[in-house]
């Protein structure tokens, strides 16, 4: 049996997570217009700032183009006239208490492995979960609020703390950033919001569970996480679709500020539908992420682990604005089949003495590509500005592709930039050795890719670390652990 | 305990074994030596069930089963172990994860107790001294960035952990200097006993001053064309291995 073969064996694991729940929905018609985005902003009962800020992104975005060119991605144009721009399960309030949400819902974040009611939950993991379009709950509020972290959906937020909303949405990512944030900044329904008050460590790792249910709807989802002088908070990102023929739309924005001394360190495991083995369905994930290290001493950390979508367009970027800030980057993107995926990150050195490591791991499996694509910039101002990229990729199979593109400018010659880059196999006798050591091909598989992804896995939290390796195993083997 | 009867195979297309014949019994040492390309290593790896070679006929049977149908885990699981000639890296894998998990994996598959990770801390610590090695080593990622003679040691630390009943050292000798070859050769003296069985494939007798075996097997060209006690071995490292070939020819035996 060849080495391709083995693997295809292995690889060909069912999407677990593909189920559709059954739930009348409150939807818009289909298609974007002005109507459509006030119509929003009246659902939600939103203060006029709010309905401003969507409408200038609306205008600013019918003007721009959809980012073809430059990705290397290739997919049909997409028809934004035939999305649901808002959908949402059909019960009435957001619920305060558990005992009103739909059962139907709890028992998809059951099924999910996100149980909701908080005596089952993981304790030291607050949860909001998005359901669609909205946020259907948030656990261990009440908990936070003790320390002064506030933590809730986006939309509650908006009606709670306007003048929070209003100060800092859009300071990391403009309305007009890109054709995919100025989307989202028109028609974003819900998300998660966070604010660390001054001095404060959040008590509880924070955690957004998103799910698409709605087979037309489109989900943009918005994420603002705020840290104040010497804060610190960790958060976590997980996601997952059923599966469908057709695509769907995440364009999703997450900004993040952190202040003088404060650190957020935020973890993705991203595992939306990817289609099925000839590519049709998944989801297009087309994400900007962005974290202003605006203080002195700041410091922001992304995890990613890239499991899922069709495609995966995602590059999240720290403004290192701050004089001694830190950005980090670590991340593992997995592609199978079809999947595309062109991810990376940048790293906008604009204060002295600021830092960023980079450490990128891109596996790819079956007939997918996978490039990394990441900027490094160091402007005039940024003496003595420091970055380190790694970048590696694995090849399984030999019908498969991986690229690296680094990006690096500097304005200022007293920065130090480093960028490594190595390729590798997995290998018919690497997977020998450790069959001849008695491991099943599966758990040889799963060694090798874990060891290779170890750097990332090292920096995400406990409870994510196990469940990313589980993950990286079913999507590339049997059943692990 | 194992017998290799009438074995063919092929490795794209070639035909590299054209019938080989051996028998190995509990605590008998075999060494098989072979001039390059004389088909050693490939018997080694039909053995243990390398997927790039291809039988085309014959039996090898293992404590009473015939293995050749069985995936090279399976066999590793009876207690077959292959000491590689090019150990494998496994870059940011520790060899204590690695040595654990083909520890509990084939002591499992045995019925056997596994082994938390404190307990083989204690047991792979003993193991450690019979290859002289580092107790560091188990930190360190499988194989990656060890020179030829560690990942040979590896080899022999890993034989030592998994305790198996057959054990196929393919050219352990070769990048070793005289000291780590006696070091090694010393650790593999240690781990044999009466209940096991060894086969040393080497090129050269040297690797035979320490390990002494009981039969010496010449291979050329995909056959086994002599065997004999350890004194065959030191004849073929004063004469060469054309004088096999040359005798064979004056016998009619070669084809």
């Amino acid at each position: 049996m060849s080495d391709t073969q083995t693997i295809d064996n292995v690889v060909k694991q069912p999407y677990k997570y593909g189920f559709v729940t059954d739930i009348e929905y409150d939807e818009f018609p289909k298609g974007l217009n002005e109507d459509i985005i006030n119509a929003i902003s009246d659902v939600k009962n939103e203060p006029d700032f709010m309905r401003e800020f969507r409408l200038k992104a609306f205008r600013h975005w019918q003007k721009m183009e959809e980012p073809h060119h430059w990705a290397k991605l290739h997919y049909p144009p997409i028809d934004y006239q035939d999305i649901i721009y808002f959908s949402r399960p059909k019960t009435k309030e957001k619920k305060d208490s558990l005992d009103e949400v739909d059962p139907k819902l709890l028992e998809t974040y059951e099924k999910l492995g996100i149980p909701l009611s908080e005596q089952k939950m993981l304790s030291g993991v607050a949860v909001d979960a998005v359901f669609d379009s909205v946020s259907i709950t948030t656990t261990f509020k009440e908990k936070l609020a003790e320390a002064g972290v506030i933590f809730c959906s986006i939309s509650e937020a908006i009606q709670k703390y306007p003048e929070l909303v209003e100060e800092y949405l859009g300071m990391a990512v403009p309305y007009n950033d890109n054709f995919f944030a100025s989307l989202n900044s028109a028609v974003f329904s819900d998300g998660s919001f966070c604010y660390v008050p001054k001095d404060t460590v959040s008590p509880m790792e924070l955690s957004t569970y998103f799910r698409i249910n709605n087979e037309n709807s489109g989900q943009f989802e918005r994420t603002l996480i705020i840290a104040e002088d010497n804060s610190y908070v960790s958060y976590l990102e997980g996601c997952t679709a059923p599966q469908f023929d057709n695509n769907q739309l995440h364009a999703a924005v997450v900004e993040l500020i952190a202040k003088d001394n404060a650190e957020i360190k935020y973890s993705t495991v991203q595992n939306w539908y990817s289609g099925d083995e000839k590519g049709k369905g998944g989801v297009y994930n087309f994400v900007t992420k962005r974290g202003l290290a605006k203080g002195h001493h700041s410091k922001i950390s992304w995890t990613q682990v890239e499991t899922g979508s069709a495609i995966t367009w995602k590059y999240p970027s720290v403004i290192l604005k701050g004089d001694h800030s830190t950005g980090e980057f670590y991340s593992v993107a997995l592609t199978n089949n079809k999947q595309q995926a062109d991810t990376g990150t940048k790293m906008m050195h604009l204060g002295k003495n600021t830092r960023s490591t980079i450490i990128s791991k891109g596996i790819s499996a079956g007939e997918s590509n996978n490039s990394y694509r990441g900027l490094v910039r160091v402007g005039s101002k940024a003496d003595h500005a420091r970055n380190y990229s790694q970048c590696d990729s694995m090849l399984i199979g030999d019908r498969c592709g991986a690229h690296t593109f680094p990006y690096i400018e500097s304005k200022n010659n007293t920065a130090q930039i480093e960028h490594e880059a190595t390729t590798s196999r997995v290998g018919e006798d690497q997977i020998f050795y450790l069959q001849q050591r008695g491991m099943a091909e599966e758990d040889a598989v799963s060694m090798i890719i874990n060891g290779f992804c170890k750097e990332v896995f090292k920096e995400l939290p406990m409870e994510f670390a196990v469940e990313a390796v589980k993950l990286l195993g079913l999507k590339l083997e049997g059943s692990v652990g | 305990m194992l017998n290799i009867k009438n074995l063919h195979a092929n490795v794209e297309g070639n035909k590299i074994l054209k019938g080989i014949d051996l028998e190995v019994n509990a605590g008998e040492i075999h060494a098989i030596m072979g001039p390059n390309g004389s088909g050693k290593s490939t018997l080694a790896k039909v053995i243990a069930g390398h997927p790039a070679y291809e039988v085309i006929e014959g039996e090898v049977i293992f404590e009473g089963q015939n293995i050749l149908e069985m995936d090279p885990e399976d066999r590793a699981r009876l207690g077959l172990f292959l000491a590689f000639q090019y150990p494998v890296e496994i870059p940011g894998v520790t060899n204590s994860t690695f040595l654990r998990q083909a520890y509990n994996t084939i002591q499992e598959a045995q019925g056997k107790e596994d082994l938390d990770p404190l307990e083989f801390d204690d047991y792979v610590r003993e193991k450690l001294k019979l290859v002289d090695m580092d107790p560091e080593f188990l930190k360190r990622s499988v194989n990656a960035g060890f020179s030829g003679g560690e990942k040979k040691r590896n080899e022999i630390l890993q034989m030592a952990v998994l305790n198996p009943k057959m054990s196929i050292l393919d050219e352990t000798d070769s990048g070793l200097d005289i000291d780590a070859l006696r070091e090694v050769a010393d650790g593999i003296n240690k781990i044999a006993d009466d209940e096991k069985g060894i086969i040393v494939v080497t090129h050269y007798q040297r690797l035979l001053n320490y390990i002494v075996p009981d039969f010496v097997h010449v291979m050329v060209k995909g056959r086994i064309l002599k065997s004999g006690d350890k004194d065959l071995a030191l004849e073929l490292e004063e004469r060469g291995y054309d004088w096999v070939t040359e005798e064979l020819h004056v016998n009619g035996e070669a084809k």
